[in-house]
């Protein structure tokens, strides 16, 4: 591969874990690895993303409010259209995230190029980048390619492969992205944003997390999950089951339609194991998990397997837990 | 307020999925249901239309074999009527393909806001409804919890990584609802009776003036090379709780050098 774009997105200071798994996979397929950021003071990145061996980051500028996906998906259709400053990148590189998505999709049309989404791998072959996924709950992996021209939109998924910087860090210049008209579509605006509370680390990137489903049998009971995380340094996490029922936010679900997550351990409680569950939670190096039924498909995959219940194992494990800490 | 719902008819996901061994596509034969995934949109398009006090609610659907029974199943939520995009030269078309159909019948919708689900359950590659919204010259909000009118725009609770955000956008627009959003109502048996006789109106793909090489197997522009079995995980250790497994958990975590 000749040239590779990443979208950067940003988090308080740097760029997301994300953004810097997919810099680091860019480098080893492309010889020339540049991004694309928005918002504030991009040039503030400009150092960090150079050591993740990205040698320009394009600034599409503050965005004012606006949400990303259309200004931000214009501007990189924009600077493919202005061949004068730039050859064209072999793949456009995305991140699986609520933003990621809708830029995919705006950029996706807006070059009538298609888009691979659900990525857990890149690889190089036949002179082509591929992607692969996980189907049918992770039982099988397929590997899909584009057969038009390019650029490929490839969307990939968060904890896909590791952000490592590169041996030696090099330069990285920071270009003003060719103007982009987003007048029609682009008018959407954020009025608000409101942060729930959170304490400890993020979901994706603990390494410990403790996920409740369905069998803690009431929301009341999710706060034994939170305390236990709380205990071990992780993050709580969700089954889709309680998601839905509204016992926790979306942003705690994992699996195919929610997070992956790949800690050191994985601690499921009341987690029956469909597939779509495991999709995103059998890359933990270990797994606990706790369910009355014997025959739950998630004892399949668990390294230690209790079959207890919850409301009994829990409560004495958060107990010994704090008298060790005492 | 007219609003559009893009209603996905699947094969019931109860059955296990398969993959066409020479295509490597889904096999999506015999009857199809409605996505569950957009039965939060129609109930959201219902109560958006009586929060208006006017308006109905009409559907999208796009199918290789004149399926009706999942747009059946949204007419007797309340839906008034639907558009159905049916065409055997449909069949193995990618998200921008479908995007493309979709847009040409929403066109005949003329809606205030056409609704959508942020991924479908069969296919799940969730670009669709903003790569609908690029080629219909829409804003989008995507993940959204809550939509409430105000006027000429909506006001959208969109979820994010911290919480969510609240945003204005000004009609017509595509946004699309998570699961669990809003409580979906059963069809009742007068809805249901009633969902027989509403009109299903049916395209082909000529009859929309789209190019039939830019759809379908013919139109993708993507492919699966090649399926393989991922590797699996072995079970470990199982054990049976007699009032101390919290003694074995803690000695594995010391073993983990958790704690
Ligand atoms: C398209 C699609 C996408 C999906 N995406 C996701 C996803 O991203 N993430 C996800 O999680 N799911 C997803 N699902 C849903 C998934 O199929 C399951 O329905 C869901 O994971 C079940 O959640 P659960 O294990 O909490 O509940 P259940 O399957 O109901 O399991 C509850 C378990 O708790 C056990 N139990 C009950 N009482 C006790 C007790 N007192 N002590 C111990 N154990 C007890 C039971 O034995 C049972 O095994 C998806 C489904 C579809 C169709």
């Amino acid at each position: 591969m000749q040239k590779i774009w990443v979208l950067v997105e940003r988090t308080g200071q740097g760029a997301t874990s994300l953004s810097l798994e997919l810099l680091t996979k860019a480098r080893s397929l492309a010889d020339v690895v540049e991004a694309f950021a928005w918002g504030p003071d991009v040039t503030s990145l400009a150092e960090e993303l150079g050591r993740y061996g990205a040698s320009a980051v394009y600034d599409i500028g503050d965005i004012e409010g606006a949400l990303p996906g259309v200004p931000v998906a214009s501007a990189i259709a924009a600077q493919l259209a202005d061949q004068a400053s730039t050859a064209s990148p072999d793949a456009v590189l995305i991140g699986t995230s609520y933003d990621g998505r809708d830029v995919a999709g705006r950029l996706s049309a807006a070059i009538d190029r298609p888009v691979l989404t659900n990525a857990i791998d890149l690889a190089v072959e036949d002179g082509e980048l591929r992607a692969l996924h996980a189907i049918f709950g992770g039982t099988q992996t397929a590997t899909s390619h584009f057969t038009g021209p390019g650029p490929g939109i490839f969307v990939v998924r968060a904890k896909s492969f590791p952000a490592e910087e590169a041996g030696a860090p090099v330069t990285c210049e920071v270009v003003p992205a060719s103007p982009a008209n987003t007048a029609d579509t682009g008018s959407a605006k954020v009025v608000a944003r409101h942060v729930e509370e959170q304490s400890g680390p993020k979901l994706d990137e603990a390494d410990v997390v403790v996920s409740g489903g369905r069998g803690l049998s009431q929301k009341e009971n999710y706060a034994m999950i939170e305390e236990l995380a709380g205990l071990l340094r992780g993050a709580p996490g969700a089954s889709r089951a309680i998601v839905d029922a509204g016992w926790v936010p979306y942003s705690y679900q994992i699996g195919q339609t929610g997070k992956t997550v790949k800690p050191t351990l994985y601690i499921a409680c009341g987690i029956s194991g469909a597939t779509q569950h495991m999709v995103g939670m059998k890359g933990a190096k270990n797994i606990i998990a706790i369910n009355k039924d014997r025959e739950a498909p998630i004892f399949t995959i668990a390294d230690l397997g209790v079959v207890g219940d919850v409301q009994k194992v829990l409560p004495k494990l958060i107990e010994a837990l704090k008298a060790r800490n005492a | 307020m007219n609003v559009t719902v893009c209603v996905k008819q699947i094969p019931d996901p109860a059955n296990p999925a398969s993959l066409d061994p020479e295509t490597n596509t889904l096999v999506r034969d015999g009857k199809l249901i409605m996505d569950d995934s957009d039965s939060y949109g129609v109930e959201m398009g219902l109560q958006l239309v009586d929060a208006a006090g006017g308006g109905e609610v009409t559907l999208v659907s796009m199918v290789p074999n004149h399926e009706v029974s999942g747009l059946r199943t949204a007419l007797a939520m309340g839906a008034a009527k639907a558009v159905l995009v049916s065409d055997e030269a449909l069949r193995g078309s990618d998200a921008l393909s479908t995007a493309k159909v979709l847009c040409a019948a929403v066109k005949r919708t003329s809606p205030d806001l056409v609704i959508a689900a942020t991924e479908s359950t069969d296919g799940y590659t969730g670009t669709t409804p903003v790569q609908l919204a690029e080629l219909l010259g829409y804003p989008s909000v995507t993940f959204a919890r809550k939509i409430q009118l105000a006027g000429a725009k909506v006001v959208v609770e969109r979820q994010t990584e911290a919480g969510y955000d609240e945003i204005e956008c000004p009609l017509p627009a595509v946004v699309t609802v998570t699961a669990g959003v809003v409580e979906p109502r059963y069809p009742s048996f007068k809805g249901i009776m009633a969902a027989k006789n509403k009109p299903v109106e049916e395209f082909g793909v000529a009859d929309l003036g789209i190019d039939p090489a830019s759809i379908g197997s013919q139109g993708a522009r993507q492919e699966v090379v090649s399926v393989v079995p991922a590797p699996e995980r072995d079970a470990g250790e199982i054990v049976v709780d007699e009032g101390d497994a919290h003694d074995q958990i803690i000695a594995f975590l010391e073993t983990l050098k958790v704690i």
